[in-house]
């Protein structure tokens, strides 16, 4: 029975810390920016958090989650000025760049153990904490709906030459999505940092940050709880369907990659606004069938 | 020098042949496929599978490559064509390649396996031919030819038959070719078997290069042919081909100079510099493209 806990408490962690990671992504989808970062934020939270914990010791928890926070928001901020210039497919791209400079630093850096990275860091995340930090993350952009920014935001994303004509300053509102979701991401990566007692530069490759982009779109980002759904779901579901995927032969690696793109091609193709988006489509149906 | 030249020049085609086809569909469709690198490495593994059963290498890489345009022809089908049309196409159709390119790593995965696969010794003779100072093996000059033929064919398919002259005008102005008489889904068909065909040549050509495939093959070389297709210019077929061999040689001088350490770190800086600087790349249009 306490196995069966702790073992579901893990799957807990990781749907937080994936959550909070599905929201880093939001935060600049939400304006209409798709920036592939985020792996590289997270990481330098991560390496931030870890190495104030076994650097410093005597530093509290909070300060270094602080830390591992502020780090990739104050790195955002000369990496957007220029870059979100850049629309569309271009910034993407321009991000995914960043996100690889970052890892190759890490994987070069003798000071972290270069491509080993940092072990044994101690184990002070508890589920709390990471229900603490999307608490406070779901508080923030939930807020922003309906709020004067909160408008702006959407109108940037509609349109971003008619948002100018309006007098909305457009660089300062994509600035400031880009750095508070280099925070979230940061904060993620000290929150997993502390949780699975190391970090290694492996785990923030460009398949770590299309998982969270998955996670986000599956969820659906025409809400602000979309992408922590979303990251709910596709990590959940592949524990759920391991057994089955064990008796039709499949290895639970590619089981779950095969699971994720083929839920990912399914949404974007029936379902564009998630699976948040379900119960109203419910709803229509039913009333169209009355 | 020369020797780092030869290389430069050897790793740059297959750049070059993988980042044509990448950009042939950035071209036509406006819209990143990344699931170009997923059949990059399907290819890769089919031609593997073929020399396992005992076809020679002759008959083996135009098979991978037909069946990579096939495959080509499959993505565009569930992928890309249900979603022409919706307004925010860009974005969910880079989204909807990434799904399919998952898909295909977990097949690519649950097939041959996450360890790395090798061509079977003797798949090619192994011979080194002196060019002046230089050497280079019988299997790199082949490569280097290859690709230099399949990028010349292409470009003559695109410049002088109809069906290239039909992609070309649904690069420029889908409604305008469709007024004017032109199958638009078929010639976006065909650009897409183009192109996975190309980029499974890469892959092929790759794989016996460094006679070594893994499902995670491609990741490397998507990341590079980003860099080839900004540098060149999005959707410039020759700026594609020029970057490739340019590329190429960059990091093999940069390996010479500096330490192979910056081999990667070199490509991005390259890609971060020119989308700072000159986001159309080396041939690309002047004209903003708001993609």
């Amino acid at each position: 029975m306490a196995d069966l806990f702790l073992a579901y408490e893990s799957l807990f962690a990781f749907v937080g810390i994936n959550g909070l990671l599905a929201l880093s992504v939001y935060a600049t989808l939400c304006c209409g920016q798709l920036s592939l970062a985020n792996a590289g934020f997270m990481a330098i939270g991560a390496y931030t958090g870890a190495l104030i914990t076994l650097r410093a010791p005597g530093v509290p928890f909070i300060a270094a989650l602080a830390a591992s926070a502020l780090a990739p928001a104050v790195v955002a901020v000369p990496l957007g000025l220029p870059v979100l210039r850049l629309r569309g497919v271009f910034l993407a791209i321009a991000t995914v760049g960043f996100g690889e400079v970052v890892r190759l630093f890490f994987v070069n850096w003798d000071y972290t153990n270069g491509a080993l990275g940092l072990v044994a860091i101690p184990q002070r995340t508890h589920l709390w904490t990471i229900a603490l930090a999307l608490a406070l993350a779901l508080f923030v952009l939930g807020r922003l709906r309906g709020s004067r920014t909160g408008y702006a935001l959407e109108a940037i994303r509609e349109d971003e030459t008619a948002a100018r004509t309006m007098g909305i300053h457009s660089t300062g509102h994509k600035l400031a999505m880009l750095v508070l979701g280099a925070a979230l991401a940061g904060l993620a990566g000290g929150l997993e940092a502390h949780h699975t007692f190391m970090v290694a530069p492996g785990g923030f490759a460009f398949g770590r940050v299309v998982d969270m982009l998955v996670q986000a779109v599956v969820g659906g980002t025409a809400a602000f709880y979309g992408p922590v759904v979303g990251a709910a779901f596709l990590t959940v579901l592949p524990e759920v369907l391991r057994e089955a995927g064990a008796r039709l032969g499949l290895a639970p690696g590619p089981f779950r990659l095969f699971l994720n793109g083929a839920i990912l091609l399914a949404v974007i193709l029936y379902l564009p606004n998630g699976l948040v988006s379900l119960p109203e489509r419910f709803r229509r149906r039913a009333r169209g069938a009355a | 020098m020369g020797q780092q030249a030869l290389n430069g020049v050897f790793v740059g085609s297959i750049y070059a042949l993988f980042a044509v086809g990448y950009t042939l569909v950035f071209g036509v469709l406006d819209i990143l496929n990344l699931a170009h690198a997923a059949v990059f490495t399907l290819a890769a593994f089919i031609a593997l599978a073929l020399v396992d059963a005992h076809l020679p290498l002759w008959l083996a890489l135009p098979l991978a490559v037909a069946a990579a345009g096939l495959i080509g022809i499959v993505l565009e089908r569930l992928a890309f064509r249900p979603l022409r049309g919706r307004a925010d196409s860009n974005i969910s159709g880079l989204i909807s390649s990434l799904a399919m390119a998952t898909v295909f790593e977990a097949i690519a995965l649950q097939i041959f396996g996450p360890d790395i696969s090798r061509f079977p010794q003797g798949t090619f003779p192994d011979r080194t031919i002196q060019i002046g100072g230089a050497s280079a093996s019988l299997l790199q000059l082949c490569i280097v030819g290859t690709s230099v033929v399949l990028m010349a064919v292409l470009t003559l398919l695109l410049k002088r038959t109809r069906l290239g002259r039909q992609i070309r005008a649904v690069a420029e102005s889908p409604r305008a070719a469709r007024i004017l008489g032109v199958n638009v889904d078929r010639a976006i068909a065909m650009a897409f078997f183009l192109s996975s065909a190309l980029g499974g040549a890469a892959g092929v050509l790759f794989g016996l290069a460094f006679n070594s495939i893994s499902p995670d093959v491609g990741r490397s070389v998507e990341l590079k042919g980003l860099a080839v297709i900004i540098l060149g210019g999005m959707g410039s077929v020759p700026g594609a081909l020029v970057a490739g061999f340019a590329l190429g040689l960059i990091e093999v001088f940069t390996v010479a100079h500096l330490g192979s350490s910056f081999r990667d770190a070199v490509s991005f800086a390259v890609l971060f510099l020119v989308l700072i600087a000159r986001p159309h790349g080396l041939f690309g249009r002047a004209a903003a493209r708001e993609a």
